[in-house]
């Protein structure tokens, strides 16, 4: 009976030990054995369960300084290692191979289905169908490795086709502005449809929800550094080529960048799943980087903005921009959100991102104004509606965020409460998109 | 009596080394017979044996498996390696040298009083 109580309180313990990131798992069973052994000789020797456990974690020391001495043996375990093919059998050394050959065979098709696309449309069409060309295949992984049901696999390749189908069959007028449209927000539709195979299946949960969110930020970290990679190690030999004077650019265009792009964000998708227990995310770090300095960009522009004056003259490329600003800040907000441990209390940084919420506030009743005064003065555009929808999305998405940070800030609420808000809002976007996609042509004439 | 930390850590290899050279043997155990051999004098903080014993498994003085306990857990057992006990016989000729030594310098001086003296057992790796 008394077992029971013991048995958490080792659990406890062990617990508090594995946070010591210099103390492997290994290490932690290592020492509780010990711990064990010691209980079990000072009950042998008349002491009480709680007594022996106060005793044995004592004489174990002080676990900062012999964690401590842990990273002093093994530095390396500071930096964690990236492993992505478990050598010691026990997961089953086959399937991460087979993981891998997956993926790069499908990375082979995105690639091939862009190259035949690549030379078979004109540049606008291609332009318009590349996330159909490329995110099937990432889907396709997911369904290869989560397994869901049929049914909403069923759905999801079913809507895909008929997005794909709207924004190439609606009789769009050339270069007009609801093509464009379309074809801008298609690829958020087909994201949120690459969500529910990533979540396997079960969309609804907001678990799942919050993991693809995890992941798609650190894809797009994880493709920038391929791209980067790449684009370096692209330019050293195309220089080295240049002085034997073959000149790289025919093959580049016509094979290397038709293949590697789609296959570089395969790749980036893969690294994200290997590495996800693994490695430190590195998005919350950014978020963290990037918080403050984003709150002085729309400080600044807040400013800049609101004593300009005649914000009906404002260039409309300006209110895409702040759009587009306004995104990002939601991103931002988003991973932190998604990398931040639910239990820990408020912080400064929680502070910070109140701040950046009431900034970015600022800056969208802004953006607002001006695009109201337009719409009033101008009329509706195909444009100006999208614009002012999003503008209102992500109104509506900002204020309750602010007011639910707020009240966590001032411990009356939970970070669930925070959490939760976002998971749920975040469909709002795909509907949206959505509508824009389907319904934008016929209302606006397709023009 | 308190021992000196500089002392225990200086002591702290050869005696490991000298409780392995007897056969395998696991870390609670070891801590246990320091203490034994000890008469209680030598007492360590149990959790900086580990990061030790990491420490000479790295170096290839002493090799790790894992086992399990009689009643089931995983753990973890050292062995003394050949490279091992050559290490053991250079650094017990060290002390023994460092022991004698002091022995001579000390001849003249009257007995230490207090509950210092450890009774006297056959020399083993603890030399």
């Amino acid at each position: 009976m008394d077992d029971t109580a013991l048995e958490a309180q080792i659990d406890r313990w062990r617990d508090y030990v594995r946070r010591h990131r210099a103390v492997a798992p290994d290490d932690v069973d290592e020492m509780t054995d010990h711990l064990r052994e010691r209980i079990d000789d000072l009950r042998g020797a008349g002491l009480d369960d709680e007594e022996a456990f106060l005793v044995a974690v004592k004489r174990l020391g002080r676990l900062d300084a012999v964690s401590r001495e842990f990273a002093r043996e093994h530095s390396e375990r500071l930096w964690k290692q990236l492993v992505l093919m478990p050598d010691d059998g026990t997961t089953g050394a086959r399937t991460p191979w087979r993981d891998l050959g997956v993926l790069l065979a499908l990375a082979v098709g995105a690639g091939t289905a862009v190259k035949i696309a690549a030379a078979g449309l004109d540049e606008e069409t291609f332009v318009r169908n590349a996330v159909f060309l490329v995110l099937p295949f990432l889907a396709a992984y997911f369904v290869w490795k989560r397994r869901p049901p049929l049914h909403p696999v069923a759905v999801v390749t079913g809507s895909a086709a008929v997005a794909c189908a709207l924004v190439n069959l609606y009789p769009f007028a050339p270069g007009g502005s609801t093509a464009l449209l379309a074809a801008a927000h298609a690829p958020v539709v087909l994201w949120a449809l690459v969500g529910v195979v990533y979540a396997g299946g079960r969309w609804r949960s907001p678990d799942r929800r919050m993991d693809f969110v995890r992941f798609t930020g650190e894809l797009a970290i994880y493709f920038v550094l391929l791209a980067l990679g790449g684009g370096v190690l692209l330019g050293l030999t195309a220089g080295l080529l240049s002085l034997v004077d073959v000149d790289l650019e025919p093959v580049l265009e016509g094979w290397i960048l038709p293949f590697c792009v789609p296959g570089a964000f395969l790749v980036a998708a893969w690294l994200v799943e290997a590495k996800q227990e693994v490695v430190e995310n590195i998005a919350p770090v950014l978020t963290r980087v990037f918080t403050p300095l984003t709150t002085v960009m729309l400080a600044v522009s807040f400013v800049v903005l609101a004593t300009a004056g005649g914000l009906t003259t404002v260039d409309r490329e300006l209110l895409i921009l702040l759009d587009a600003v306004l995104v990002l800040v939601l991103a931002l907000l988003l991973y932190s959100i998604s990398a931040r441990d639910p239990m820990a209390r408020p912080g400064l940084f929680d502070g910070l991102q109140l701040i950046l919420v009431v900034a970015a506030l600022a800056v969208d009743a802004l953006a607002l104004t001006a695009m109201l005064t337009r719409i009033a003065e101008f009329g509706a555009s195909p444009n100006k509606v999208a614009a002012l929808g999003l503008n209102l999305l992500l109104l509506v998405h900002l204020v309750r965020t602010g007011w639910l940070l707020l009240g966590f800030c001032r411990r009356r609420r939970g970070f669930a409460a925070l959490e939760g808000w976002q998971t749920s809002y975040l469909p709002v976007y795909a509907v949206w998109a959505a509508c824009v996609v389907v319904a934008f042509g016929p209302l606006f004439g397709f023009a | 009596m308190h021992i000196d930390k500089d002392l225990v850590a200086a002591s702290a290899t050869p005696l490991v080394l000298g409780i392995l050279a007897d056969g395998e043997s696991y870390g609670y155990a070891i801590a246990k017979q320091v203490a034994d051999l000890s008469d209680g004098h030598m007492e360590w903080t149990d959790g900086m044996l580990y990061p030790l014993l990491h420490r000479l498994e790295r170096h290839g003085l002493i090799e790790a498996s894992w086992g399990r306990s009689p009643a089931g857990r995983r753990r973890k057992h050292y062995a003394l390696t050949a490279a091992g006990r050559a290490e053991l016989a250079e650094r017990r000729s060290q002390w023994e040298v460092v022991a004698a030594t002091l022995d001579r310098a000390w001849q003249s001086l009257a007995a230490p009083s207090g509950p210092a003296a450890i009774s006297p057992r056959p020399a083993g790796g603890t030399a």
